[in-house]
C-alpha cells in the first residue's frame, strides 16, 4: 500500500508537469493575448508597456519557468479582463460547482440504486424494461438539450421554477450555500436534475447488472434455502454484494458531474467555475484557462488516487502496486 | 433463439464444427430485438438524408438568394407569402429550420464519423501493438490511457479546444484525442485473449512477420468487442461535438452542426419561441438514440458470455 501511494504520487506529480508544459506551450500558442486587450489606436510604446507589465516581452521558457515557480506558490496571475488573482476567481466560484455537483449526486444515488435494483429484481416485467429505456434515454438525451427544455417548460411555460443564475445563499463559514434557503433550492431543482440524470442512468445500469448477476450466486440461493424473507435478502445480503462497484463508479461518476457541470452552468448561468472556464475560453483568458485546468487536473488526480485506495479497501482481493494482469 | 438448419452452401468452408454461416447467424440474431431494428431503420434514414441534404431540403439555407429576412421566427406550419411552408418553422433569420437540421445532421453526423473513423484506426493500432509486443511499449501505452481514463472525455477535449481555438480540424482532433484511449484499451484486452489461442501459435511456427499475424489475423478477431465500442463511440462524438459547439468552443458559426443550431435558438427560447432551439435537438436526439439502439444490441449478440 505504501509503495503503491509512492508510486502514485510520484505519477501524479509527473502528469502535473506534463499538463503544465502542455497547458503553457497550448495557450502560448493560441495568440498573443496583447491584440485583444489593447485598444487599436494604442501607440506601440503603450502596447510595450503593458506586455512587459504582464510578462510578455520575455522569452517562452523564461515565461514557463515564472509560471512554473508561480504556480507552485499557487499564483497563476491576474485574470485579464477581471485584474484579480486567477486562482481566487476560481476559488470563489469553486463552491458553487461543489454544491451543484454534490447534489446532483446525491440525487443519482437516492434514484440510481432503488430504480437499478427493482430493474435487476423484475428484469422481464414492464416496469424494469420501463426502467431500462429511460436510461438509455438518459445516455442519449444530450445534457446541454435537456437542459434548455427544462428551463422552456418549467421555468417559461410553467413558470414554476426560476430561470438563471444561483438565488439567495447561506454563508457557511465564510462560503455562500444554496441549499438552505427556499430561494436557493428553487434555484438550484432544475440543474441539479439535469446534471443528475446522466449519473442516475449511469447508477441505474450498474446496480440492474450487479443485481441480476448477484441473484444467480451460491449465496443467495443458500439464504433463500434457510428461508430469509425476499426483503431481508435483497435490502441485506444482495445490496451489501453489489455496493462495492458502486461505491468505486461513484468517484468517476463525480469526476463525469464536474466535468459536465461546465455545460449545466452554462445552461443555467449558475455561476460557478465552469461559467467562468467558457467565458475565459471565449475571451483568451490566459491565467483564468491555465489555472482552471491546473486545478482541475489536481482535482481528478486527487479523486483518482481516493478511488484506487477506496477499491483496495472495500475489495482486498485487488492488491495494488506491483501486480500484473 | 431461433436455430437456422445448418448451412452448408454457403461461401467458405463447411465445417463440421461450424455448421451455420456466421453472418446469416449474425443477422438472425440482431433482427431478435425489434428495437434494435427500430433504431437500424431510423439510423439509415438519418444517414440518407444527411448524405443527400440538399437534394431532399425544401431550400438551401446558405444561399442568401433563397432566404429572406421578413420570413425570420415564423412558427412551425406557417406558410409565407409564396406559398412556401415552413414545417419546422423558421429562425432568425428566415431559414426553413427543416432544411436547416439537414444541412446541420450532415456536419454533425460527418464530423462524428470522422473523428470516429480515425480513433479506431489510431487506437486499435496503440492498443493491438501494446498487446503484441507487451514490455515496455505495453507498458508507456496503457499507463498513458489509464491517466488519460482518469479524466472524462468532454474535460480532454474542452481542455484542448481552449488551447487549439475553433475549427472543424481542432475539433475532430479534439475527438480523437479524447476517444482513441476507449479503442485502445477494448484493443489491448481483446487481443490478450487472442494471443494466447492456437492460430496465434501457428502464425509464429509459420514464421509470418509480425505485421501480418497482427493485421491478418489478430485485428479479424478483435474486431467484434471493437465494433460494439465503435457505435457507441460515434454517438458520443455526434453528442460532443453538439455540446462542444453549443458551449461555443467548438465548430465555427461557417459550419452550421446541430448544436450550433440550437445554440442559435437558446436566445428566442426565452422568449417562447422555442422551434428553433427545439427542433435540432430531437434530430441530435434521434440519431444519438437510434446508434445506441442499435450499439446496445450489438453488444449482446458479439459478446461471447452471452451466447446460448
Amino acid at each position: 500500500m505504501i509503495v503503491f501511494i509512492i508510486q502514485r504520487s510520484i505519477q501524479s506529480i509527473v502528469v502535473l508537469f506534463v499538463v503544465s508544459i502542455l497547458v503553457f506551450v497550448g495557450v502560448y500558442a493560441i495568440g498573443n493575448p496583447i491584440d485583444l486587450l489593447i485598444d487599436s489606436r494604442a501607440t506601440q510604446a503603450e502596447i510595450d508597456q503593458a506586455m512587459r507589465n504582464l510578462g510578455l516581452d520575455r522569452p517562452m521558457w523564461e515565461q514557463y519557468f515564472v509560471f512554473l515557480g508561480a504556480t507552485f506558490e499557487g499564483d497563476f496571475g491576474n485574470s485579464f479582463i477581471y485584474n484579480q488573482p486567477a486562482i481566487k476567481l476560481i476559488l470563489q466560484r469553486l463552491p458553487a460547482t461543489l454544491e451543484l455537483a454534490l447534489s446532483a449526486m446525491l440525487m443519482s444515488i437516492v434514484f440510481g440504486i432503488p430504480l437499478g435494483m427493482w430493474a435487476g429484481l423484475k428484469s422481464k416485467s414492464l416496469a424494469g424494461r420501463t426502467i431500462m429505456a429511460f436510461s438509455i434515454l438518459g445516455f442519449s438525451l444530450p445534457s446541454f438539450w435537456l437542459g434548455l427544455m427544462m428551463v422552456m417548460v418549467f421555468s417559461i411555460n410553467l413558470g414554476w421554477l426560476p430561470t438563471l443564475g444561483r438565488g439567495d445563499t447561506v454563508a457557511v463559514f465564510g462560503v455562500g450555500v444554496s441549499v438552505l434557503t427556499w430561494d436557493g433550492i428553487r434555484h438550484i431543482i432544475l440543474p441539479a436534475t439535469n446534471l443528475g440524470l446522466f449519473g442516475t442512468a449511469l447508477v441505474l445500469r450498474l446496480v440492474r447488472a450487479g443485481t441480476m448477476e448477484t441473484l444467480s450466486l451460491d449465496f443467495i440461493k443458500f439464504a433463500r434455502a434457510k428461508g430469509l424473507s425476499s426483503r431481508r435478502i435483497v435490502l441485506v445480503h444482495v445490496l451489501k454484494y453489489i455496493l462495492i462497484p458502486i461505491i468505486t463508479i461513484l468517484g468517476l461518476e463525480f469526476g463525469l458531474i464536474l466535468a459536465f457541470a461546465v455545460v449545466t452552468e452554462t445552461v443555467f448561468s449558475w455561476p460557478g467555475m465552469g461559467k467562468l472556464i467558457v467565458d475565459a475560453i471565449r475571451v483568451l483568458d490566459r491565467p483564468v484557462i491555465v489555472a482552471y485546468l491546473m486545478i482541475t487536473v489536481l482535482i481528478f488526480i486527487v479523486i483518482n488516487f481516493v478511488v484506487d485506495i477506496l477499491y483496495s479497501i472495500v475489495d482486498p482481493r485487488i492488491r495494488l502496486g506491483g501486480a500484473k494482469e | 433463439m431461433t436455430k437456422e438448419g445448418p448451412d452448408l452452401s454457403g461461401q467458405g468452408f463447411p465445417e463440421a464444427a461450424e455448421p451455420e454461416n456466421p453472418y446469416r447467424q449474425f443477422v438472425a440474431d440482431f433482427c431478435e430485438s425489434k428495437l434494435a431494428v427500430g433504431g437500424f431503420v431510423v439510423f439509415a434514414c438519418v444517414a440518407l438524408v444527411a448524405i443527400f441534404a440538399p437534394l431532399v431540403s425544401p431550400q438551401n439555407p446558405y444561399d442568401l438568394a433563397q432566404i429572406n429576412i421578413l420570413n425570420g421566427t415564423m412558427e412551425p406550419g406557417s406558410t409565407n407569402s409564396d406559398g412556401t411552408t415552413y414545417w419546422l418553422g423558421t429562425d432568425d433569420q428566415g431559414r426553413d429550420m427543416l432544411s436547416a437540421i439537414f444541412y446541420g445532421l450532415r456536419i454533425s453526423l460527418g464530423v462524428g464519423v470522422m473523428s470516429g473513423v480515425i480513433a479506431f484506426l489510431l487506437g486499435t493500432m496503440a492498443g493491438l501493438s501494446a498487446a503484441y509486443f507487451g514490455g515496455r511499449l505495453d507498458n508507456l501505452i496503457m499507463r498513458i490511457v489509464d491517466i488519460q481514463l482518469g479524466f472524462p472525455a468532454i474535460l480532454i477535449a474542452l481542455i484542448l479546444l481552449a488551447v487549439l481555438g475553433r475549427g472543424v480540424d481542432k475539433v475532430i482532433i479534439a475527438l480523437i484525442a479524447s476517444q482513441w484511449v476507449f479503442y485502445a484499451r477494448v484493443a489491448r484486452g481483446a487481443a490478450l485473449v487472442e494471443l494466447r489461442k492456437e492460430y496465434i501459435e501457428v502464425a509464429y511456427c509459420l514464421a509470418l512477420s509480425p505485421r501480418r499475424i497482427v493485421l491478418r489475423h489478430l485485428l479479424p478477431n478483435c474486431l467484434p468487442p471493437l465494433i460494439v465500442v465503435g457505435t457507441v463511440e460515434v454517438a458520443h462524438a455526434i453528442a460532443l461535438e453538439a455540446t462542444l459547439s453549443f458551449l461555443g468552443v467548438g465548430m465555427p458559426v461557417t459550419e452550421p452542426s446541430l448544436g450550433l443550431l440550437i445554440a442559435n435558438g437558446y436566445g428566442y427560447m426565452l422568449s417562447g419561441r422555442y422551434w428553433i432551439s427545439f427542433f435540432p435537438g430531437v434530430a441530435l436526439l434521434i440519431t444519438v438514440a437510434s446508434i445506441n439502439l442499435v450499439g446496445d444490441q450489438l453488444r449482446d449478440v458479439l459478446n461471447p458470455r452471452l451466447q446460448k
